[in-house]
């Protein structure tokens, strides 16, 4: 295991941010810390970049107690969100800044850059400012910068969070062929799970300063450990007792059959591809998913009397929560 | 039609407080030729005192823009009780009169009844009367330039970069030399400037420190006030004119030189 976090506690005033929270995270894979914002993630993200201290507990790096280490000392890269670029140094200057600090010879240094810069795509931009790249270039420049120094592991917090929805998507699909080729540990902290089920390998939930629960993303979406997880992770419905997916529902016309719930569609809505359908069941109403196929081969509109069933075999559903 | 008369009305105002003055004592200095400036620079003692004044002032400035610098960072980076206070502390050296800013430095440094003024005269250092005195003062009312156009500074540009480059390998005096002084550079130097003008200018709290003798402890603004009592016109005003003509070119010199996106 590459960083293993034990007990740790930390609390800003009465606000407690992470509440003993102990997680182990692989080796030379991309974890994502997925949560709602102010659930403690991206502070656990800070502890272990030293950035912030643990009150209690302990932080390990490759083996290496780095509980008290100051940040320069942990070897770790770290992308802000908002890029925290160097505005007064080129982008060269700026991926050159850990290797000058390591005192790395000139001839080395160019190299080196200029791989790191062939990298994230800028190499022609090398002599420019920061101030006159744009949000997705800046955000390259700022992981190349923190390659640069080779980390042990490279952290990023909300690293897409501040750019918009087409970049972001962009920056995604690359990060992740970036990892396939770089193979270097890193965490990254969102709170958007499409991003997440996306990029990572392995995510962790956390949620009120608390890991909910660990996995690969298909764990996390087919068997969820609790309804905060199961509705974090993707659009929910309920049915009865029991919490589904709208796309786990299937719907039927006709014979009324003794799994089914008997409803009246109230609603037809359809976004791109999908139809998304609210049936009232007299006391619920549940919303269902089809695709364009199924909903045009039931032949129902508003007003149709329908039955709800959950599909056969279907892995998550989570009892609701009294 | 509004924004012309707005206009109009400060430029007026600047004019009649600010430019036609300092034209007059310009006018009133070269009012006989070149025979006042010559005269003041030919005086050994004049020279004297105007050496004095620049030495004062770049002491003064070298120890508050250390100091400045320092208690900026302090008070933007950090959070600590009493925080609220030693701000409203930084202001009273620019609300307080400096003739009082004197008078306290004797009652605390005085040689003969000092509270702290006589242990230091035991030990053969002598600060009211002599030159460390009125570095005392021109320091002290100078004090908060540097802090309160550092502090705005520090406190746009953040501390992820500081963040990002503890990071990469920087310890808190590599981060500082290469991140955060590039970053508040403009600022520092305008207060530095800023501090430079009000020291060469300080007159009530070294008048009361100083003694005022001639030769050894009277600076510039202090033969201006001497040279104007004694009904020479022409001398006061040639010194008042070399003192305003550095704190002006000095102010000029940066806001030409700063650069526009800065602010």
């Amino acid at each position: 295991m590459s960083i293993e976090i034990k007990n740790v506690n930390k609390r800003f005033g009465d606000f407690v941010a992470l509440d003993n929270v102990s997680v182990s995270i692989p080796s030379g894979q991309l974890t994502a810390l997925l949560g709602p914002s102010g659930g403690g993630k991206s502070t656990l993200l800070r502890i272990i970049a030293g950035l912030e201290s643990a009150e209690s507990g302990t932080v390990e790096i490759e083996g290496l107690n780095a509980t008290k280490l100051p940040p320069q000392k942990r070897n770790v890269g770290f992308v802000f969100q908002h890029y925290a670029a160097f505005k007064h140094l080129s982008v060269a200057r700026n991926v050159a800044f850990g290797l000058e600090i390591r005192k790395r010879p000139k001839d080395e240094i160019r190299e080196r850059v200029n791989e790191l810069l062939d990298l994230v795509h800028l190499r022609q931009f090398a002599d420019r400012l920061p101030s006159q790249l744009s949000g997705g270039q800046r955000q390259r420049m700022a992981l190349a910068r923190a390659l640069a120094v080779q980390p042990t592991v490279l952290l990023l917090d909300e690293p897409f969070g501040a750019l918009d929805a087409k970049v972001r998507k962009e920056l995604r699909d690359w990060l992740r062929r970036l990892h396939d080729e770089v193979h270097v540990t890193t965490v990254f902290v969102t709170h958007d799970q499409e991003e997440a089920l996306e990029v990572a390998d392995e995510i962790v939930v956390i949620n009120e300063g608390r890991v909910e629960q660990i996995g690969s993303p298909d764990e996390l979406y087919d068997q969820p450990a609790n309804d905060f997880v199961m509705k974090f992770l993707g659009p929910v419905t309920q049915l009865g007792d029991r919490l589904v997916r709208p796309h786990d529902l299937h719907l039927q016309v006709g014979e009324r059959d003794a799994e089914a719930v008997s409803g009246r569609v109230t609603r037809v809505t359809r976004i791109g591809f999908e139809i998304r359908v609210e049936v009232s069941t007299g006391d619920q109403v549940v919303t269902v998913t089809l695709n364009r196929n199924e909903f045009l081969s039931l032949g129902i509109g508003t007003g149709a009397e329908v039955q709800v069933r959950v599909a056969p075999d279907v892995p998550a559903v989570v009892r609701a929560a009294a | 039609m509004a924004k012309y008369a707005l206009r109009l009305t400060v430029i007026a105002y600047l004019f009649f407080l600010v430019a036609w003055p300092l034209y007059l004592v310009g006018k009133n200095a070269f009012a006989n030729g070149l025979d006042n400036i010559t005269g003041i620079l030919e005086d050994p003692d004049i020279v004297h005192a105007l050496t004095l004044t620049v030495q004062v002032a770049v002491i003064a400035v070298i120890i508050n823009t250390v100091f400045g610098v320092g208690i900026s960072l302090l008070l933007v980076r950090y959070e600590f009780p009493g925080k609220r206070l030693l701000s409203a502390m930084l202001d009273v050296p620019l609300s307080v009169s400096p003739i009082v800013v004197g008078l306290a430095l004797v009652l605390v440094y005085g040689g003969r009844n000092g509270w702290f003024g006589p242990a230091l005269e035991n030990a053969g250092f002598q600060v009211i009367f002599s030159t460390p005195g009125i570095v005392l003062a021109t320091v002290f009312v100078a004090l908060p330039l540097v802090i309160r156009e550092v502090v705005p500074v520090l406190e746009e540009v953040g501390d992820e970069q500081e963040q990002a480059a503890r990071s990469l390998g920087a310890n808190a005096v590599q981060t500082f030399r290469r991140i955060t002084l590039p970053s508040i550079k403009w600022g520092v130097i305008y207060g530095v400037v800023l501090s430079l003008a009000r020291s060469l200018g300080e007159f009530g709290a070294v008048k009361v420190v100083s003694g005022n003798v001639l030769g050894q402890t009277r600076t510039a603004t202090l033969v201006v006030e001497e040279k104007y009592l004694n009904f020479d016109k022409g001398g006061a005003y040639a010194t008042a004119f070399l003192l305003a003509l550095v704190a002006v070119a000095c102010i000029i010199t940066v806001s030409i030189l700063r650069p526009k996106e800065d602010r």
